[in-house]
């Protein structure tokens, strides 16, 4: 069997970031990812970043994803592609299939990376094609090209539904409304302002009813919610449109944890059922690591940084760095994270992810 | 009808006049200056970062709303191209006797071309009146976010925010 | 549609140069795209019927999650067309239901 120091699995920004702290270290890394192409979700977000220099702000998300493949690459990290992992066995045997045939591969340690998937939203009509998630319209339009519609209704308005509603205009399309169940925009102001500027409507405290069509999207009709999330009889409206995209949240993608037998939390501020991990991004399982989407949702900044632990305490764990070395190290990634989770936004999945790891205080059971 | 940044996605006047991004009246009257509607505290400073001339103040936390100094300010309109918000615009009350300079940050294809008219509109995207392109600037460093000048009637230098997106498909 | 034109990432370059066949129809294509991007270049956006109700489906996740995109590619059933890239020449059928497996000469 296939032997390597370190196995990550996913090569998204938290991923790729682990990959690269471990290599400059001096460690063996296989990144392994189920997708042709390494990146996750990165060469979707055309965006500028927010955040500081240091988070590399104002620098769009597939130039960072570029920067972050060439660095791989020149510290010599070895990549398996088309390789979906499917389980993680006993002694850090990784099971995964590659064109057809199954293998394996043993790790002194794994940090698994492997992000988040979007939430449906069930309402009748749902499945009718044209309706999708936001997350593949933006996949459609930026990666591949193609404009999934050219009249579209957003539901849900954080950042992914008001990013993918801007990107989608930027293509070519028209986005004729955003819909969102609160009472308020949930996602950063200034991206709500843009697609307003673009005249974009965004209607609050309003739901999706029914989406209408014989074999795709036709129509949809939309309704008022009253303060109790009931619809208001009365308020329907009926827009034309040729596309629903649904950006209503993403969850963990935690298998390969459940799986290798990780301690879960259920944090719904964060997702849903997130692995538990300390302040080394390590789990219940001793050289079992997490980092990115995985560990509570949030953006890509976050996700490199949270790589960059990993991989640090990773790299300590296997003796490449020293004890002080490596606290210094964890220390200005510390720093930087707590940076991104400031402000109204931050603030809550700052203390989520505290409250997360006191759990780990105490010395949760390790084996 | 409510109002405000987190109801409508358009910062109200009460919250843009509370911020510390706006020029004063003083300064608005002597010259092209920036003009930032950054009113929700999130992680970020580009701005600050980007502006030769110490005239944008995020400083630590990096939540702290960006606070303008008007004086230092030279118009140079480097901070609107850096913003990933796209929410600082330049502004230029006294460009004539009867008209206003609006520069604003435009990621659209295609760009409008100098001397043309153009449909102006307000945060809400709304029409508010034409205006004439006076400069179309898109060098690399502005890393794909071009900006466009656009000179409209004064009494709009305000409202005009943008101008309206030509359909290609 | 195809984005030929981007604010952002500028003008697309590539060429269409491949042809697959759905459904007896032919239809250019760009090889090494997803057959999912092909089709909705093309218009096509019934995927599937399902298998009980003869419900149509289409592309919903875009990265091979939902299962919802299959369609018969080259006889055989099941294929998640949106993480299958596009060779020149491929058969490509709207999958009714299971589907059947069949040899295509
Ligand atoms: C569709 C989508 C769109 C998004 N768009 C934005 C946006 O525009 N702006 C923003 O700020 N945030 C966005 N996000 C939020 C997201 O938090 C981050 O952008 C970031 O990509 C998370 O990084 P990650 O490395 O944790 O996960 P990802 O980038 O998702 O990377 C995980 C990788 O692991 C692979 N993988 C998963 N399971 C396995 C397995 N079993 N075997 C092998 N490989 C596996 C995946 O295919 C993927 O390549 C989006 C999220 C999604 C899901
Ligand atoms: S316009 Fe130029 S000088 Fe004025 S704040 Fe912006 S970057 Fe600084
Ligand atoms: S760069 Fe823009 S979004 Fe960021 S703080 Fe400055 S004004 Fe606000
Ligand atoms: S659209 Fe979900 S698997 Fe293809």
């Amino acid at each position: 069997m296939k032997k390597t120091q370190v196995a990550i699995i996913g090569a998204g920004p938290a991923g790729l970031a682990a990959a690269i702290e471990i290599a400059r270290a001096g460690g063996e890394v296989t990144l392994l990812d189920e997708n042709h192409k390494p990146g996750g979700q990165l060469f979707k977000q055309i965006h500028k970043f927010f955040g500081s220099g240091e988070h590399r702000a104002g620098i769009r998300g597939f130039k960072i994803g570029e920067q972050l493949l060439e660095d791989t690459e020149k510290l010599g990290v070895n990549v398996l592609l088309d390789s979906p992992v499917y389980s993680i066995f006993e002694d850090f045997v990784i099971g995964y299939t590659h064109d057809g045939r199954e293998k394996a591969i043993q790790a002194e340690r794994i940090i698994l990376a492997t992000g988040a998937s979007e939430n449906a939203l069930a309402f009748p009509g749902c499945t009718l094609p044209g309706v999708m998630g936001a997350g593949a319209a933006q996949t459609m339009i930026n990666v591949h090209r193609v404009l999934p519609g050219k009249k579209i209704i957003m539901v849900g308005s954080g950042n992914v539904g008001l990013i993918v509603s801007y990107q989608l205009l930027q293509a070519g399309a028209d986005v004729v409304a955003l819909i969102e169940a609160a009472p308020e925009i949930g996602g950063y102001g200034v991206h709500a302002s843009k697609i307003r500027r673009a005249g974009v409507a965004i209607y609050t405290s309003h739901t999706i009813q029914e989406v209408i069509g014989e074999d795709s999207v036709e129509g949809a009709v939309i309704v008022g919610l009253d303060e109790e999330w009931r619809p208001i009889k009365g308020t329907e409206k009926f827009i034309e449109v040729d596309t629903v995209c649904i950006a209503v949240g993403l969850s963990p993608l935690a298998e390969l944890a459940w799986l290798a037998g990780c301690e879960f939390a259920f944090v719904p501020s964060l997702g849903g059922h997130i692995p538990k991990h300390d302040r080394n991004m390590e789990t219940t399982i001793k050289g079992l690591y997490v980092a990115g989407d995985l560990t509570g949702i949030e953006e890509a900044s976050s996700a490199m940084e949270e790589g960059r632990l990993a991989g640090i305490a990773c790299a300590e764990s296997l003796g490449l760095y020293s004890e002080e070395k490596a606290r210094h190290l964890k220390e200005k990634v510390w720093a930087r994270l707590d940076a991104l989770r400031t402000g109204p936004f931050g603030e809550r999945r700052r203390d989520a992810k505290r409250k997360l790891m006191d759990l780990m205080e105490g010395g949760a059971d390790i084996g | 009808m409510a109002k405000g940044i987190k109801k409508t996605g358009i910062p109200s006047w009460e919250e843009l006049k509370a911020s510390p991004g706006l020029p004063d009246a003083d300064r608005l009257e002597e010259g092209p200056v920036a003009f930032i509607e950054c009113v929700q505290e999130i992680p970020c400073n580009p701005c600050e970062d980007v502006c030769p001339f110490g005239a944008i103040e995020v400083g630590s936390p990096i939540t702290n709303l960006p606070k303008l100094y008007g004086k230092k300010c030279t118009g140079c309109g480097l901070c609107v191209a850096a913003c990933p918000g796209l929410v600082i615009f330049k502004v230029h009350k006294n460009y004539t006797d009867s008209t206003s300079l609006v520069e604003f940050p435009f990621e659209y294809h295609p760009l409008p071309k100098t001397g043309k008219t153009v449909r102006c509109v307000n945060r809400e995207g709304k029409f508010v009146v034409e205006g004439k392109v006076v400069k179309v600037r898109n060098p690399k460093q502005f890393d794909a976010t071009p900006l466009i000048t656009v000179e409209v009637p004064k009494k709009y230098f305000l409202e005009v925010r943008s101008i309206e997106r030509k359909r290609w498909c | 549609m195809r984005v030929k034109h981007h604010p952002i990432l500028g003008e697309d370059r590539r060429k269409e140069d491949a042809t697959i066949i759905v459904d007896g129809r032919k239809i250019k294509a760009i090889a090494g795209e997803p057959i999912a991007a092909a089709l909705m270049a093309a218009g096509i956006r019934v995927f599937r019927k399902t298998p009980k109700k003869n419900q149509p489906r289409g592309v919903f996740c875009a990265i091979g999650r939902c299962t919802d995109c299959v369609m018969t590619v080259n006889g055989i059933p099941n294929v998640r067309t949106c993480v299958t890239p596009v060779e020149d020449g491929m058969v490509i059928e709207t999958q009714n239901g299971l589907g059947k497996w069949r040899e295509i000469r």
